[in-house]
C-alpha cells in the first residue's frame, strides 16, 4: 500500500516542489514537510513527500551492510 | 549525499546467508503491506530465505481489503449520468458482486480517470463544472493524508462539484484482529515502511508487550526488506521480541506529525468493514462531521446494492494466512488473473495472482 | 464483453484469438501466429502482415503515427527474415480531423517507406462520425520476400540457445504514458520507434543460423518470451542484471509501479541463436546504432518446460509470467 520513491528536492514552491531522480523531475506536494530544504532527498508516495531522507542514517546503514557483506 | 543502490547483490546475499543461519527453527512470519507482498516476489526473496522462513501475505493490500459493498457503491456511482470517478489505478479491476467491475463499466460509458496523486481531482473537478467528480479514497494511513490534503483545499479553493467515497483504514487493529485469531500461527509482523513513516513506532507496541512476538519495520529494496527479516529472525533466537525500525533512513520513531495532525482534523477512527476480516472495531478513518457536505454517501443517494461475495471465495481465509492460495476450491479454476473472483485474485501482487503467477510452479 | 485489458497485447489478447477468431478462422499458415505469415506462391516463398495503429499523441518524440504504421509493419517483415517490399495503407478518420495533421502524417509515412525502400501499392480511406474513431486510425499490410534458404521461426530453437535482446526496454510507452498524463518529459527520453530491417539485414548478411526473432511491442519482453515458451517443449532462463533499462525508465517505473519487463516497445527486437555464434551477432549487433546496448540476457533450457524464469538481480529466482491485462499506475 505505500509505493515509495526518493526524490531530490531542487525546486520549492510551496505546497509544491519538484522532485529530480535519474533526469526525471516530477511536481510533488510538501504539505507534510513544510521545513524541507533544497537539495535534501524526501521520500515521496503518489505526488506528496512524506518524509525527508536521513543522510546521517542512510550512511550509518550503508557501513552496517558494507560490514556484514565481508564476512 | 547520493543514495546507495539498495539492490547490492552482495549486501542480499550476506544477508540471505545471515537469515538462515541465525533462524532457530522455521518460521512463519506476516508480511502486512501489498508492496511488501509484490517486491519480496519479485526479487525473489520469498524463495531464497525458504524453508527457514516462510512469509504469509496479510491484509495490507487496500484493494484486497475493500468489502464488495464498497465496490458496489463505486460502480453504481460510476453509471450515473454527470459522474466523474477518479482514482488509483489499484480498483480498475476489483471485482464487485455478481461479475461486475469499474474496467467493464468504463467499457459500457462510464467515465474513470486514473489518477496519480488525490489532489489531481480538482484539476478534473474544475474542468468539467457541470459534471460530479467522485474520489474513490481507499488506502490506509500512507494515502490518508492526500485525501485529508484533498479535502482541505476543496474548502478553500471553494470547489462545488467534488465528493470523496471514503473507505481508509488502519492497520494496526487489523494485525491484533489476527493475533486474537488463534488458528493464526504468526511467529512476528514486518511492519508496512511507509505506513510507519506517518504513525511511526507506538502503534506496533502491542505486538510484542501482549503477544511476545517481533515487530520490524522494513523498507522496499532487496537489502531494506532483507535487513528487517534477519532483525526478526534474530529477536526470535535471542527471545527478545520488540518494536523495531529497520528503515531508519525514512522511518522517524515518533512518526510525521504533520501528516498526524492532518488526519486528526479531517478523520475520525470508527469501527468499518475488512472483507474476509469482518467488522474491526476503531479500523476505519471517517469525515467528521464538519465535512460530512464531502461525503459522496451524504450528496447522492446510494440504492441498497445487495452486495455479496462471490460464493466460494475464500480471500478472507487466504488474508489471514489460514490457507493457502491453493487450498481455495475457485483458485485457478473459477478464479484466475483472466477472470478474478476475489480481490486477493486481482490486486496485480496480492497473494492469490502472486501465487498463480510465481509461486505454483516450482522452478 | 470487450475491455481495453483485450488491447493490452497480454493474455486477454491471446484470449480473444484463441476463443474467438481462430475457432472460424484458422488454417496451418494463420495458427502459427507469427509475426509474418509465411506464402508459398509459385516456388517463391512470401512473407504477408498486417497490423493497426491508435497511439495518443498523434506526434511525440521519437516519431508519429505515420512512421509507427511503416516501421511496424517492416518489423513484422523483418522478423521472419523477409525483405519488405510493398505496403497497403488504410485510413479510418473523424470528422472534422485536420488535413494539415493529416498532410505531416502522410509526409512522414512517405518518408519512412522512401528511407526502408518500400512502396506504398494500395489503399483505402474511410471517414466517420465525430467521435466515433479518436481521431485517426491507421491499418498497414505489408508483403515481402524470404529467400529461399532462409527459415527463421520458432521451430528452430533449439536447447540451449542464446536469447539476445537487441536494446533498452520501455522507452516507447513511458514516453507515451509521460505525455499523455501532461508529465515533464525528461532530456533525452523518446520513443524507440524505428525500422529494424537494416539492422536485421546486416545480421542475417553475415550470420547464417538465426533460429528465431521477434520484435517487442505489447504486452514487453515477458509476453513475448511467454509466446516462445508456450505449449513447448523447452524453458526459457533470463538474468534481470542483463536486461539494460535507462535510468529516467527505471525511475517512472519505480514511481508508477511498473514492471519494465511488460512495457511495449516500437525498436527492439529478442532473437534466439546457437551459442557459438551469440558473441559474434552481439558483437555486430552493438556496431549498428539500433543495437547499441545490445547483450545476451538468458538462453533456452529444457528444465520447466512452458515456463520463463528470471534470476532476480540480488540472486533469487521468479518466474515472468505473460501480462495480463493494461498496467496502470497503482499505489500498492
Amino acid at each position: 500500500m505505500c509505493l515509495g520513491i526518493p526524490l531530490k528536492v531542487v525546486e520549492i514552491s510551496p505546497p509544491y516542489a519538484i522532485g529530480e531522480l535519474s533526469g526525471v523531475r516530477q511536481r510533488i506536494r510538501i504539505d507534510m514537510l513544510p521545513k524541507v530544504k533544497l537539495g535534501e532527498y524526501v521520500m515521496v508516495h503518489s505526488g506528496f513527500a512524506i518524509e525527508k531522507i536521513s543522510e546521517k542514517e542512510v550512511n550509518e546503514m550503508l557501513s552496517l551492510f558494507e560490514e556484514m557483506s565481508k564476512y | 549525499m547520493n543514495l546507495p543502490d539498495w539492490d547490492n547483490p552482495a549486501w542480499s546475499e550476506s544477508l540471505i546467508r545471515k537469515i538462515k543461519q541465525t533462524a532457530p527453527r522455521e518460521l512463519r512470519f506476516m508480511e502486512v503491506c501489498g508492496t511488501h507482498t509484490v517486491n519480496m516476489f519479485r526479487y525473489g526473496i520469498r524463495e531464497a530465505i525458504q524453508p527457514e522462513v516462510k512469509f504469509i501475505s496479510g491484509p495490507g493490500c487496500p484493494v484486497c481489503v475493500t468489502p464488495t459493498s464498497e465496490i458496489d457503491k463505486a460502480i453504481w456511482l460510476s453509471q450515473q449520468k454527470d459522474i466523474i470517478i477518479t482514482t488509483y489505478g489499484d480498483m480498475i479491476r476489483v471485482p464487485g458482486s455478481n461479475g461486475t467491475s469499474l474496467r467493464k463499466a468504463i467499457a459500457k460509458g462510464a467515465t474513470v480517470k486514473i489518477v496519480y496523486a488525490a489532489t489531481d481531482s480538482i484539476d478534473i473537478a474544475i474542468k468539467n463544472p457541470d459534471k460530479e467528480v467522485v474520489f474513490l479514497a481507499v488506502g490506509f494511513e500512507t494515502t490518508s493524508p492526500a485525501t485529508a490534503i484533498l479535502v482541505k483545499d476543496v474548502i478553500q479553493k471553494g470547489i462545488k462539484n467534488l465528493s470523496i467515497l471514503v473507505m481508509h483504514k488502519v492497520i494496526p487493529p487489523a494485525m491484533e484482529a489476527l493475533l486474537k485469531d488463534e488458528d493464526i500461527a504468526i511467529d512476528g509482523f514486518l511492519c508496512p515502511g511507509h505506513v510507519s513513516v506517518i504513525i511511526g513506532e507506538k502503534p506496533y507496541h502491542f505486538i510484542p508487550e501482549r503477544y511476545h512476538k517481533p515487530a520490524v519495520i522494513g523498507g522496499f529494496k532487496a537489502s531494506e526488506i532483507l535487513y528487517a527479516i534477519y532483525r526478526m529472525v534474530l529477536q526470535i533466537a535471542q527471545g527478545q521480541p520488540a518494536v523495531e525500525n529497520a528503515y531508519r533512513h525514512v522511518v522517524r520513531s515518533e512518526g510525521n506529525k504533520n501528516a498526524q495532525t492532518l488526519l486528526r482534523e479531517v478523520f475520525y477512527i470508527g469501527d468499518t468493514e475488512w472483507r474476509g476480516l469482518g467488522r474491526i472495531p476503531e479500523s476505519g478513518m471517517l469525515l467528521k462531521e464538519e465535512f460530512s457536505f464531502l461525503d459522496v454517501e451524504k450528496r447522492f443517494q446510494i440504492p441498497e446494492l445487495h452486495s455479496k461475495d462471490p460464493p466460494g471465495c475464500r480471500c478472507g481465509d487466504v488474508l489471514k494466512g489460514i490457507i493457502e492460495p491453493y487450498q481455495c476450491p475457485l483458485f485457478g479454476k473459477v478464479c484466475t488473473p483472466l477472470e478474478p473472483v476475489g480481490p486477493c485474485m486481482v490486486s496485480s501482487e496480492g497473494s492469490c495472482a502472486a501465487y498463480y503467477k510465481y509461486g505454483g510452479k516450482t522452478i | 464483453m470487450i475491455t481495453l485489458d483485450h488491447g493490452s497485447g497480454g493474455k486477454l489478447s491471446r484470449e480473444l484469438i484463441e476463443k474467438i477468431l481462430m475457432p472460424e478462422l484458422s488454417n496451418p499458415i494463420l495458427s502459427q501466429l507469427g509475426d509474418s505469415a509465411i506464402l508459398d506462391i509459385a516456388s517463391t516463398k512470401i512473407a504477408f502482415t498486417t497490423d493497426s495503429h491508435t497511439v495518443s499523441p498523434l506526434f511525440f518524440p521519437g516519431g508519429d503515427i505515420g512512421k509507427l504504421s511503416v516501421t511496424g509493419t517492416i518489423n513484422d517483415l523483418a522478423m521472419v527474415g523477409a525483405t519488405p517490399l510493398y505496403l497497403s495503407l488504410s485510413l479510418i478518420m473523424e470528422e472534422g480531423f485536420s488535413e494539415e495533421l493529416l498532410k505531416e502524417i502522410v509526409k512522414s509515412i512517405s518518408s519512412t517507406a522512401k528511407e526502408n525502400d518500400v512502396r506504398i501499392v494500395t489503399g483505402d480511406t474511410k471517414v466517420v462520425e465525430k467521435e466515433k474513431v479518436d481521431k485517426i486510425f491507421i491499418n498497414t499490410a505489408g508483403i515481402g520476400i524470404i529467400p529461399q534458404s532462409t527459415d527463421i521461426g520458432p521451430h528452430k530453437i533449439r536447447h540451449k540457445d542464446r536469447i539476445i535482446l537487441s536494446g533498452s526496454l520501455g522507452e516507447h510507452s513511458i514516453t507515451l504514458m509521460v505525455l499523455r498524463n501532461e508529465m515533464e518529459l525528461p532530456k533525452g527520453l523518446k520513443s524507440d520507434c524505428a525500422s529494424l530491417y537494416p539492422l536485421v539485414r546486416t545480421l542475417t548478411s553475415k550470420i547464417k543460423d538465426i533460429h528465431a526473432m521477434r520484435d517487442i511491442t505489447r504486452g514487453g519482453l515477458g509476453t513475448v518470451l511467454n509466446e516462445f515458451v508456450a505449449d513447448a517443449s523447452f524453458g526459457i532462463e533470463i538474468e534481470e542484471s542483463k536486461i539494460p533499462i535507462q535510468p529516467d525508465v527505471k525511475a517512472y517505473c519505480d514511481i508508477l509501479g511498473f514492471d519494465p519487463l511488460y512495457l511495449a516497445n516500437e525498436g527492439k527486437l529478442v532473437l534466439f541463436a546457437a551459442p557459438d555464434v551469440a558473441d559474434e551477432i552481439v558483437s555486430i549487433m552493438r556496431k549498428h546504432p539500433l543495437g547499441k546496448d545490445a547483450a545476451v540476457i538468458g538462453e533456452v533450457t529444457e528444465s520447466h518446460p512452458g515456463i520463463v524464469a528470471m534470476k532476480t538481480s540480488i540472486g533469487g529466482k521468479r518466474i515472468v509470467d505473460s501480462l495480463v491485462g493494461e498496467q496502470l499506475p497503482r499505489i500498492c
